[in-house]
């Protein structure tokens, strides 16, 4: 609910304050990408150039980066979309023994410390004599995807009749074509917003990939390691720019799709 | 009758220690209206969801057609459903939500659409293909599930509660309309309902259920005028039950027996053939067409007796506080079995 009495003007001020901090950083990123000084963060700015996206996507080692932070995150979004869909399917009606437990395992991976995650799977990757690689990131970085998709779908089945799968049951369709037809349309844009938000959080996760990337460098390492190179920090600016658009883009999709939802969802009722 | 359209012998459904239904049988004939009539928990429409295949009983047969259904999917039954809350799916237009028991059938495009249309034309909504579900009423989106079932020429079409949403003048239309079309169709109508007066208006016989029991399988009429248990004669219109002390003093028996409101007059048992005793008028309640008064016997048990308000107000009629003397014939009294309790 929404109080009477107007905020008081320090409130105001707190309110904008804390927005600021938290998005000034950003905005000097951007700004700098633009700036013609090659390495310090002077003020004001010398001038605007574009050079230094010419630069950047001149750059091998930064496009191969993009190339293979573009291939994990669709692996691991698909991985999630799959494994997080079963789960919520499996979980959001039965009560069985043991439904609790499956619960909190599938969504600790989002609360439990990067780091901690990352070191688990290193041993486990380590103990299987595998080698590190495009699968060990990707398998990695479905493990937190699993749950965000696993999170909006359950919530759309939550608001499904069930009525509607015995009904498609009923009228002759079998357990595949009562998915295709009924389930899969009444999840997808749930589904949809949840890949996108999973591709996002994958695209620009740094800790876990760390431990598991072994010699491959995503994105996010990429970057971490030109932060060495104060003459390459223009071209930093221009990628950190670009991470910033590939993911704030799917975001707002994601927004747009489950935006009205809770009306057409239960539209039938 | 004819031949067998569903056959429970024995049928058991438990949840853990709830025994939702307990040891049915039931037998309803192939073209019969049979409604299923009880208090919601009364098992009723779990018997319908065995049928359909949404459950499978614990323990018993249920034969569909002379075929052992117990086992099979819902999608490999020749039934269909028409569901409480209608389950149209809201992602399609009608037309689709019809047409899709077809389309999963595997019937060509222009076919399941020609069927489709005739089957809206059946439910009289032949220009609202087009429209989705969340633009159509309450009756509407009704009729629709109906002809979404029909269109797949079922032999037993089950509805359940589908009348339970709709308001009170729309559903005295559609209990019409769901008779015209069942003698129209042939088919068996399996009917659940928690309302009596609308499973007696419908059906050929009516189960009534009790505690996953079934009292009594009979027609409207003698469940009406020959109830056999005392939740049968209180469940099925409105009934006194007299039993034990009550009875003794009536009868001189301790048989519980049952009579009609309507067949008790304020008055002194005028011959042998009738029966009667005395009390206290309660209350009186205006029904427009009857009053009911409330009358409390001597060994305190509340008796009802319903007059006709046809006549003017008859100053014959007792009054709050008055004592009265009732009087009813003997072949109004149906003797009772104990039943489930």
């Amino acid at each position: 609910m929404h109080s009477e009495q107007k905020p008081s003007l320090l409130l105001k001020l707190a309110a904008w304050g804390g927005l600021v901090f938290l998005h000034f950083p950003i905005f000097v990123v951007v700004l700098y990408a633009f700036n013609t000084e090659e390495s310090a963060f002077s003020f004001p700015l010398q001038g605007f150039t574009l050079h230094w996206f010419a630069d950047a996507f001149g750059r091998q080692d930064m496009l191969s980066a993009v190339w293979l932070s573009v291939k994990v995150a669709t692996m691991a979004t698909i991985l999630a979309m799959v494994l997080g869909t079963l789960a919520a399917g499996a979980l959001y009606r039965k009560d069985f023994f043991g439904k609790e437990s499956i619960t909190l395992m599938l969504i600790l991976p989002i609360a439990l410390p990067g780091i901690i995650t990352g070191i688990a799977l290193l041993s486990a990757i380590k103990m299987a004599n595998l080698d590190p690689n495009f699968w060990t990131i990707a398998i990695g970085h479905a493990t937190f995807c699993v749950v965000i998709v696993y999170n909006n779908v359950i919530a759309r089945f939550r608001r499904t009749s069930f009525s509607l799968i015995e009904a498609s049951m009923d009228l002759g369709a079998d357990g595949w074509q009562t998915f295709r037809y009924v389930v899969l349309p009444q999840i997808a844009t749930a589904l949809l917003a949840g890949a996108i938000l999973a591709f996002a959080l994958s695209f620009d996760e740094i800790i876990v990939t760390t431990f598991t990337a072994g010699q491959e460098r995503t994105l996010p390492i990429w970057l971490l390691n030109q932060l060495g190179r104060p003459r390459d920090v223009p071209i930093t600016n221009v990628v950190a720019m670009m991470i910033m658009l590939m993911t704030a883009i799917p975001i707002f999709g994601a927004w747009y799709l489950t935006r009205g939802t809770e009306n057409t969802a239960g539209a039938s009722k | 009758m004819t031949t067998t359209a569903v056959q429970f012998t024995n049928v058991s459904r438990h949840y853990g220690t709830v025994k939702a239904v307990d040891d049915v049988s039931i037998t309803i004939a192939d073209g019969e209206f049979f409604s299923m009539l009880g208090p919601s928990g009364s098992g009723k429409t779990t018997c319908l969801r065995l049928i359909a295949g949404f459950e499978q009983p614990t323990s018993g047969s249920i034969l569909i057609h002379g075929k052992e259904a117990a086992g099979l999917p819902p999608y490999e039954r020749d039934v269909n459903t028409v569901f409480q809350d209608y389950a149209l799916f809201p992602h399609m237009n009608i037309l689709d939500n019809v047409a899709y028991g077809l389309m999963v059938k595997g019937v060509g495009k222009k076919e399941r659409y020609k069927e489709a249309e005739a089957a809206l034309g059946m439910v009289a909504l032949g220009d609202f293909g087009g429209r989705t579900p969340g633009q159509m009423s309450g009756g509407q989106r009704q009729r629709v599930a109906l002809a979404r079932a029909l269109v797949n020429r079922p032999r037993v079409l089950l509805l359940d509660e589908p009348l339970g949403a709709l308001d009170l003048k729309l559903r005295e239309q559609m209990q019409t309309e769901l008779k015209t079309l069942q003698r129209k169709l042939g088919i068996t109508f399996i009917y659940v309902t928690h309302d009596q007066g609308e499973a007696l208006s419908m059906s050929d016989r009516v189960a009534v259920f009790n505690k996953g029991k079934i009292e009594q399988v009979d027609s409207p009429r003698n469940l009406y005028t020959k109830p056999a248990t005392p939740f049968v004669a209180d469940f099925v219109g409105t009934s006194n039950v007299i039993e034990g002390e009550l009875a003794q003093v009536i009868t001189g028996a301790a048989q519980a027996f049952s009579v009609r409101p309507e067949h008790i007059h304020f008055a002194q048992p005028a011959s042998a053939d009738h029966l009667g005793t005395q009390g206290t008028l309660i209350d009186v309640h205006y029904h427009g067409a009857t009053s009911r008064f409330e009358i409390k016997a001597a060994t305190g048990q509340l008796l009802a007796v319903t007059i006709s308000n046809r006549d003017a107000e008859d100053p014959t009629l007792p009054r709050p506080g008055d004592a009265v003397a009732l009087s009813w014939a003997r072949q109004a009294m149906v003797p009772l079995s104990a039943g489930t309790r």
